[in-house]
């Protein structure tokens, strides 16, 4: 299992399991770690979707799929899994915690998921597309609301929190957030800003006073319209980072094999190497009612 | 390809060790500290490796056999980098020029998000160059939308169709107006 970041093992940051933060992996910024196929900015790599990959420090990263896993959780254990978790995870939520998940696409859904896993007493997760809402609810257990629906998300989340705020609200959208006009414009169609901040904007202000936002939803470089001056007030605390997949392995690992877990069921579709283009449309422009579509290269049989 | 050192202004890199480990004779120095007030955990497994800087055992270098872009961020290239899209053309002049200033600029970002879009023009002219008319349907995957979309997929061609034809006579409208003016 090889995961989306590329890690040295012996920086400073690898050292302290930041794998997602290596220092040796990427020249062209120090922002940004090496991520295959994800840009110049995170080193120019080729991505992973292929038959064969160039593999630095392939003795650091990947791990081994341990013996009787199915390759399919094994495919979702190097990138969405981790990151869902690690949502759950630096949410820091405590036993009763009301958590609040935007985004129910694959990583958002995880993150829903795991948050159980820290003793969650309540998981609200808040999307436009109803049939990712439907598959949510039943894969993550939790409760599904459509933002369309609502007047207003924030007001609505103050609401059905006790009028005080959730515990703990996660960002699983990142720069595509639909939801306002002015975001989407500057961050998306133009894109001057780093990417349209609707979800985040709706988690920090959805929050309560002293609460935690976690965000893994992925954004530009580019400044973005975030309301910090709440932040400040509100005196949260926001944690956010790309998924450290290595460090998270073992502890996952263990949750499948011992059956508390299923990545798999978040695949909706396979398609073919050769039809990726088509892939690409599917999952990015949720079509079929797509949650995970996966690549099948040729030289994998059809297992 | 050369990839330059920034240079030492007032206090030199290696200083910094020196002037953090020196004893500091400040009331109350340390007192305070808990090392339980770590936001981080557990993400970072803080072991205070941060505080040797770049002094690590680094891992071989990859040999450098294209031209490598570097922040000004950092004093050399990463052991290793991805050698798949190395600055060419009119989008790598471009690059090149942004790599002059660091993470923390404008300057180094617009005309990077900039650089992405010309490279999209300049891979088509290489497409063409080798004889490829580029089938930019079957590259955005819209084989997809007419199975899964028929219906939005023609009304946004047909959406398409209509405001072009409308701005077409708009702007047949204001020529002729102002053909009036004069
Ligand atoms: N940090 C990491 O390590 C890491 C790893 C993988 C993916 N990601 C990022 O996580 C994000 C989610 O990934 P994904 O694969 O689930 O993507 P996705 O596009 O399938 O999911 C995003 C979901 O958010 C919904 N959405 C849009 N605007 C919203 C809003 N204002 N409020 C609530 N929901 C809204 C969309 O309808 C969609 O269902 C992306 O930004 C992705 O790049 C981060």
């Amino acid at each position: 299992m090889v995961p989306f970041n590329i890690a040295c093992g012996a920086c400073p940051f690898c050292q302290q399991e930041l794998f997602g933060n290596c220092h040796e992996s990427n020249s062209e910024a120090t922002a940004v770690g090496g991520i295959f196929g994800y840009s110049h900015t995170a080193g120019g790599y080729d991505g992973g979707q292929a038959e064969y990959v160039r593999v630095p420090y392939a003795d650091v990263g990947p791990t081994i799929i341990p013996e009787g896993m199915d390759l399919d959780d094994a495919v979702m254990l190097t990138d969405v899994t981790p990151t869902g978790y690690q949502a759950a995870e630096m949410g820091g939520i405590q036993k009763g915690d009301t958590v609040v998940v935007f985004g129910a696409g694959p990583v958002g859904i995880m993150a829903a998921r795991c948050a159980w896993f820290f003793g969650a007493g309540r998981v609200i997760i808040i999307d436009h597309l109803d049939y990712r809402l439907e598959f949510a609810k039943s894969y993550a257990y939790c409760e599904a609301y459509n933002f369309k629906d609502m007047e207003d998300p924030v007001v609505f989340l103050k609401r059905t929190t006790g009028w005080l705020g959730a515990d703990v609200c996660i960002d699983a959208v990142g720069c595509e957030a639909a939801g306002n006009v002015v975001q989407s414009l500057v961050g998306r169609k133009l894109p001057l800003t780093g990417g349209s901040a609707t979800a985040l904007h709706w988690a920090i202000n959805s929050v309560k006073k002293g609460g935690i936002v976690s965000i893994v939803g992925v954004y530009g470089p580019l400044d973005a319209l975030v309301p910090i001056g709440n932040v400040v007030n509100k005196g949260i605390t926001i944690r956010a980072n790309q998924a450290s997949v290595k460090r998270l392995m073992p502890k996952l690992i263990d949750h499948v094999m011992a059956g508390r877990l299923n990545p798999k069921g978040l695949i909706s579709h396979r398609i073919p190497l050769e039809e990726v283009a088509e892939g690409y449309h599917i999952f990015s422009a949720k079509r079929d009612n797509c949650i995970k579509p996966v690549l099948i290269p040729p030289s994998a049989s059809a297992a | 390809m050369e990839n330059k050192i920034e240079p030492a202004t007032t206090i030199e890199s290696t200083m910094d060790r020196e002037i953090a480990n020196q004893y500091k004779n400040i009331p109350g120095w340390g007192m305070d500290a808990d090392p339980l007030n770590n936001p981080t955990y557990p993400i970072k497994h803080y072991n205070g490796a941060d505080h040797e800087r770049l002094n690590y055992q680094k891992p071989e270098q990859q040999p450098v056999t294209v031209e490598v872009l570097q922040s000004i961020e950092r004093p050399g290239l990463s052991r290793v980098f991805g050698t798949s899209t190395p600055p060419q053309g009119l989008s790598g002049v471009i690059r090149r020029f942004a790599f002059r200033y660091s993470e923390s600029t404008y300057a180094h970002w617009v005309p990077l998000v900039m650089a992405d879009r010309i490279g999209v023009v300049e891979g088509i002219i290489d497409d063409l160059k080798h004889g490829i008319v580029p089938n930019i349907f079957a590259e955005k995957g819209w084989k997809a939308e007419w199975k899964y979309n028929r219906k939005g997929l023609i009304k946004n061609v047909a959406t398409g169709v209509v405001v072009a034809a409308a701005l077409a006579l708009l702007l047949k409208n204001i020529n002729k107006r102002s053909a009036k003016a004069f």
